[in-house]
């Protein structure tokens, strides 16, 4: 898989990131992550972030897991993160499954509709290439080959808690720069 | 002799459990006049189209070779056959003659070629066509999605308003459609099986069944009795936790938030279960033709017990939390009886206006025969009805999932497929209904099929349930429905 380091990282990240980072590929992903939360000009330390979902292909299998990490099993008020219904309130764009050709123009309307900076976070493995849905006619492919995408959760689907630490890692990028 | 009869009684192609029968355009046409058949599936091939019908005898597969591009439409006495025609003119380009609607459905102008699953699909001749809603005059119009808002699914939905009522409530999906028919193709059914699981997220044990069952009817094996029940072990577990996440929507939609919670809660704790069971939380890939890819682990079977002791303790409360949230139900979004008889839908959302189809209670489908699957008691059809059968199918699921762990056969978990030509139905009861699943294989290869999720029924259902609803209930409209969209976008 190429692309940035992060990439990889949060692939086989299995510890928190406020226990991070330790092997070096590791502090250069968070590194890596903050010098582009830093070009971004992101400020948002203490407020946490909102996320909002978008589903431009998906299966629903991540959907599910998203609606997890957003019930009460996960309470994700206390790291500083929600959901919001609108990309207009959103600082990070969760991304699940691949593009459907049919959905491509929707989601680069929602992601216009977000407030700069915007992150984006390919939820899935279908998000980074496609996944099994790869080179169908209906398929675009990944999220990349529509959105710029600033970090990948991989899994099929992941699970809440690596979302998370997908999230937890942004949170703690911000707070490294 | 009715003409079902009739037609059952002509010689047939191969095909397992049911053959499949060749029909005349005036048979093809005529039975969907005839009373008591009920349309469970339309598809197409290169050459033909098929159609599965079940009556009070059982099932019906038929066929019309299609003829200069057309075959006679269905939708005119039935309109569930409305998106399957629309479906097949786009993936095919075999056009329904009469059709009652023949916009396109799946194809939204975006893809290369038209008619992708054809021999040889034509190029697209100009750009993007823009989604097509009919016009009404008079009346307002609110629109929502494709991407909507909330961790959902995408779909579009209009809505014609008249002084704060839904006149008339429009669908128009395929923003999901990923091809999987052609991504199967060529591919050996265990490869193949990994699109079924794929197909919508959660239904992917039940989808994962039905196309193992198919790929098994057409090699003729079958899967050892500890596979058959571990299988009903993920569908209860599957269906356990799905039933959990379209609670805990219809609570938060509701606004009793507090019956959320519980929902959450045990959903969290089934998945985890199965994920110490079966090695992924929504029991994926699990299921193969042939039987299950592994065993359950041996820690599995305690945590699944566990897990459901724990919800089964709680569901006296969590019916308690529901009541406040049935009163803000009742008489909410009815599905109206004629729609009921004439789309004959199933699930939870089919059992809540009193129609009896639920699979598990076909005869003889191991190893339900044993576990008593209650009949249907609810004939409301109101959104206080589906919360009613979410509730009672908990409860059962529950005590059947207690009884499959307590008695699981030892022995193998599956057995293998023969690199066979054949063709075969498989079907599943799924979390929200019921699945058909028609298979072709060449040389132990994919060749052709059809997935029918049950939501291509439920849709129309939910269209016809929002027309005369008061706006402000769209929201549980929806969640009481629990209606997913990749399932039936294919
Ligand atoms: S990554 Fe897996 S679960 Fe997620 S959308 Fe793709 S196939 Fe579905």
């Amino acid at each position: 898989m190429s692309g940035p380091p992060w990439r990889r990282l949060v692939g086989n990240l299995r510890t928190r990131p406020a226990v991070l980072p330790a092997p070096p590929l590791e502090a250069e992903a968070v590194r890596d992550l903050a010098a582009r939360l830093a070009a971004a000009g992101i400020r948002r330390l203490g407020r946490g972030l909102s996320l909002h979902a978008l589903d431009p292909g998906s299966c629903g299998g991540c959907e599910l897991e998203l609606r997890a990490l957003a019930g009460v099993a996960y309470d994700l008020s206390r790291f500083g993160l929600r959901f919001v219904d609108s990309p207009r309130q959103a600082d990070v764009l969760l991304v699940t499954g691949p593009v459907t050709r049919n959905l491509q123009p929707a989601l680069v309307q929602a992601w216009e509709a977000a407030p700069d900076p915007r992150f984006v976070v390919a939820i899935g493995d279908c998000g980074i290439d496609g996944g099994v849905f790869k080179g169908s006619y209906a398929v675009a492919g990944g999220v990349d080959t529509t959105l710029p995408v600033d970090l990948v959760v991989r899994g099929c689907p992941p699970a809440p808690e690596e979302v998370l630490e997908g999230l937890l890692l942004l949170l703690e990028a911000n707070a490294v720069r | 002799m009715n003409l079902a009869a009739t037609i059952r009684a002509t010689p047939a192609m191969a095909c397992r459990p049911w053959s499949r029968h060749v029909v005349s355009p005036e048979r093809w046409a005529a039975l969907a006049e005839e009373a008591g058949l009920a349309l469970l599936a339309l598809w197409g091939e290169a050459q033909a189209v098929h159609a599965l019908w079940r009556d009070a005898a059982g099932m019906l597969a038929v066929s019309l070779p299609v003829a200069e591009g057309r075959y006679p439409a269905l939708s005119p006495r039935r309109p569930g056959a409305i998106l399957f025609e629309r479906a097949i003119a786009d993936l095919w380009g075999h056009a329904a003659t009469d059709a009652v609607d023949a916009r396109p459905w799946l194809d939204h102008g975006r893809w290369q070629v038209t008619a992708p699953l054809s021999p040889r699909p034509p190029a697209r001749p100009g750009g993007a066509e823009p989604v097509d809603f009919a016009a009404a005059e008079g009346l307002d119009q609110i629109a929502i999605g494709p991407l909507a808002g909330g961790i959902a699914e995408a779909g579009q939905f209009r809505l014609y308003i008249h002084g704060g009522v839904v006149a008339r409530a429009e669908v128009r999906l395929g923003y999901l459609h990923k091809g999987v028919e052609a991504l199967m193709r060529g591919k050996s059914p265990r490869a193949a099986s990994r699109f079924a699981a794929r197909l919508a997220g959660e239904a992917a044990v039940a989808h994962g069944i039905a196309f193992a069952r198919a790929a098994e009817a057409a090699c003729d094996v079958a899967p050892p009795p500890r596979a058959l029940a571990l299988r009903a072990v993920m569908a209860e577990a599957e269906r356990i936790a799905s039933h959990l996440a379209d609670l805990a929507a219809l609570a938060r939609a509701g606004g009793v938030v507090l019956a959320a919670g519980p929902c959450e809660r045990h959903r969290e704790a089934m998945l985890r279960a199965a994920a110490q069971g079966f090695g992924h939380r929504l029991m994926m890939d699990v299921v193969v033709p042939g039987g299950l890819a592994t065993d359950l682990a041996p820690q599995g079977g305690e945590a699944l017990r566990s897990a459901v002791a724990s919800l089964a303790g709680d569901l006296p409360g969590l019916a308690r939390l529901c009541a406040g949230l049935a009163r803000r139900l009742a008489g909410v979004a009815v599905t109206p009886p004629d729609t009921v008889s004439a789309l004959a839908p199933g699930g939870p959302a089919g059992r809540a206006a009193g129609r009896d189809g639920d699979l598990r209670r076909a005869p003889g489908y191991r190893p339900y025969h044993d576990l008593n699957v209650p009949p249907p008691h609810e004939t409301g059809g109101d959104a206080a009805a589906r919360l009613a059968v979410l509730l009672a199918e908990l409860r059962d699921s529950a005590r059947m999932l207690r009884t499959l762990l307590a008695e699981l056969p030892g022995g193998e978990t599956v057995a293998a497929l023969p690199q066979a030509a054949g063709e075969g139905f498989g079907w599943a009861e799924g979390p929200r209904g019921d699945i058909w699943t028609w298979l072709r294989l060449e040389g132990g290869q994919i060749a052709g099929a059809f997935l029918r999720d049950p939501g291509w029924l439920h849709l129309p259902l939910l269209a016809a349930a929002a027309a005369g609803s008061d706006l402000a209930d769209w929201p549980v409209l929806r969640a009481s429905f629990g209606l997913s969209q990749s399932g039936m976008d294919l």
